[in-house]
């Protein structure tokens, strides 16, 4: 399994540290309320098939990246630096 | 058809030509009292309990494959009761005592092989660690025996004791821990509910959960819809699809786990031997073959395959653990789906849907759990009460944060375990 960083471009896996599902950039406001706080801590989608997730390039440029990839395939089908993303958003 | 040694001798003198197919192949009725959605080990288990327990026989397991053919035939077989925490420990120590007896009960071998499981460590506070546990488990009235080096290495004498990174100090030894053969604990459940009336549908995929009002009315599925006031969620796995037809996000990501089997070898191993340092783990078979693996590849898939990073980490484990493995020609490697939770513990509970009950987030541990796991399941939607040894698995414990059950003290959160 091999992933595109926008930086360092196609790296081997090893480089990188999974951090789970992309929603960590769908943080809730601080008082949206329990409800919210636990189902972005806890529950997930977890599809079948393409997926949006974190991943660190922690042993080569330090980015975060979120990486679109197939859940059922490994199939890697594109990725963006998070910051990159958050300030689209912002 | 009950086996025995006089049948077994019967049929050998005959040609075997009496023996007969061990369940029913039956069609869908348009109705149950209850619908198991999963004939994995916990499903049929369930089912059998239903049965055994409670008198329920209205019930239809319903499986997408066949029966065998999921994680409960992809497993490395490890049986054990060796856990910390109140909620895991005594629902384990249930599910040993009711595998002790699993072979009488159900007529079948299941080849429970009480081997001895032996946890290694390799340094002071890891031995303190395992002194602790083992008095959990002693006080939860199963065995456990604190062995120094010179204790290991009566058992276990073909360790690399001196490794320079990780010397082996001593191992946490727990005598009731084995292996079973997992595809006959899958088809002897599986012939005693068919035997009791439960209809085991096989190539039959859950396609949407029906709900009216808030309840559970039915199911609809590749062939055809079926009814039911009570549904069960026994797909470990894929728990997250499932649910999701009931509107239902879980605390739970999809990851997948290797192991690995070796050509067949002469009797070498006789334990289960753990290196948690190492991510590894490995027994020996009754064919012979070497059967280890070791962590999960630690990224969400549905894939029933690993990389191979993980692959090239287990190998190298093996070696520094026990060198003379290096020989041995590897035959297989496969991967299974785990269900996992925030806290690496499972969930058996009501759904927050009226008539909807889920079995769920195993973990990589579900395999031992299948007795206990089957019969407390069964207990829940039989009576609507939680069994005393899993009433700790609730779906709301992450919500609340109570009762939380972090074997590895790393936390409540995915991916850390």
């Amino acid at each position: 399994m091999r992933i595109t960083c926008p930086i360092c471009g196609e790296r081997d896996r090893r480089e990188f540290h999974y951090q789970g599902a992309a929603v960590a950039l769908d943080r809730p406001a601080p008082d949206a309320g329990a409800e919210s706080w636990d189902d972005y801590l806890h529950n997930r989608e977890n599809p079948a098939g393409p997926t949006r997730e974190l991943w660190h390039h922690e042993a080569g440029c330090g980015a975060w990246l979120v990486v679109t990839r197939d859940t059922v395939t490994h199939e890697m089908q594109g990725s963006e630096l998070a910051s990159a993303l958050q300030e689209a958003d912002s | 058809m009950r086996f025995s040694g006089l049948r077994v001798l019967k049929e050998g003198l005959t040609g075997n030509k009496g023996w007969r197919p061990h369940w029913r192949d039956p069609e869908p009725k348009p109705a149950y009292d209850m619908i198991i959605i999963g004939g994995g080990g916990h499903g049929l288990a369930t089912a059998y309990y239903l049965a055994r327990e409670h008198g329920l026989t209205n019930i239809a397991v319903l499986e997408k494959g066949y029966i065998g053919g999921g994680n409960v035939g992809r497993n490395t077989t490890i049986v054990r009761a060796n856990y910390f925490l109140p909620g895991n420990s005594e629902f384990y120590s249930h599910s040993l005592k009711l595998w002790e007896g699993l072979e009488q009960e159900l007529n079948y071998n299941v080849m429970h092989s009480q081997r001895g499981l032996i946890n290694l460590f390799h340094s002071d506070g890891q031995r303190d660690a395992f002194a602790r546990r083992g008095n959990a488990m002693i006080n939860q009235g199963d065995d456990a025996e604190l062995l120094d080096r010179d204790g290991v290495r009566r058992h276990l004498p073909y360790l690399d004791f001196d490794n320079a990174r990780f010397p082996v100090y001593g191992g946490l030894y727990h005598p009731r821990g084995g292996t079973a053969r997992h595809d006959a604990v899958a088809w002897g459940y599986a012939r005693g509910a068919d035997e009791r009336g439960v209809d085991l549908i096989q190539n039959c995929e859950v396609t949407g959960i029906n709900i009216e009002a808030g309840s559970v009315t039915g199911v609809q599925t590749s062939r055809g819809a079926i009814n039911a006031r009570k549904v069960g969620v026994v797909v470990a796995g894929r728990s997250g699809q499932v649910a999701e037809m009931a509107g239902l996000r879980l605390p739970i990501e999809s990851h997948v786990l290797q192991a690995f089997v070796t050509e067949g070898l002469k009797p070498c191993i006789d334990h289960v031997v753990s290196f948690g340092m190492g991510h590894f783990y490995i027994s020996q078979s009754d064919k012979g073959g070497l059967v280890f693996g070791g962590d999960l590849d630690f990224y969400a898939s549905y894939a029933q395959r690993g990389n191979m990073p993980m692959l090239e980490h287990v190998m190298e484990a093996g070696m520094t653990l026990m060198p003379m493995i290096g020989k041995a020609r590897v035959l297989r490697s496969w991967g299974g789906i785990m269900d996992m939770t925030p806290d690496g513990s499972p969930i058996i509970d009501k759904a927050p849907v009226e008539g909807l009950y889920l079995n769920c987030g195993w973990c990589y541990g579900g395999f031992k759990a299948v007795p206990g796991s089957g019969y407390s399941f069964a207990h829940l939607m039989a009576t609507d009460r939680p069994h005393e040894p899993a009433a700790k698995f609730r779906l709301d414990r992450f919500r609340t944060g109570r009762a939380l059950m972090d074997e590895e003290g790393t936390g409540s959160q995915h991916n850390l375990h």
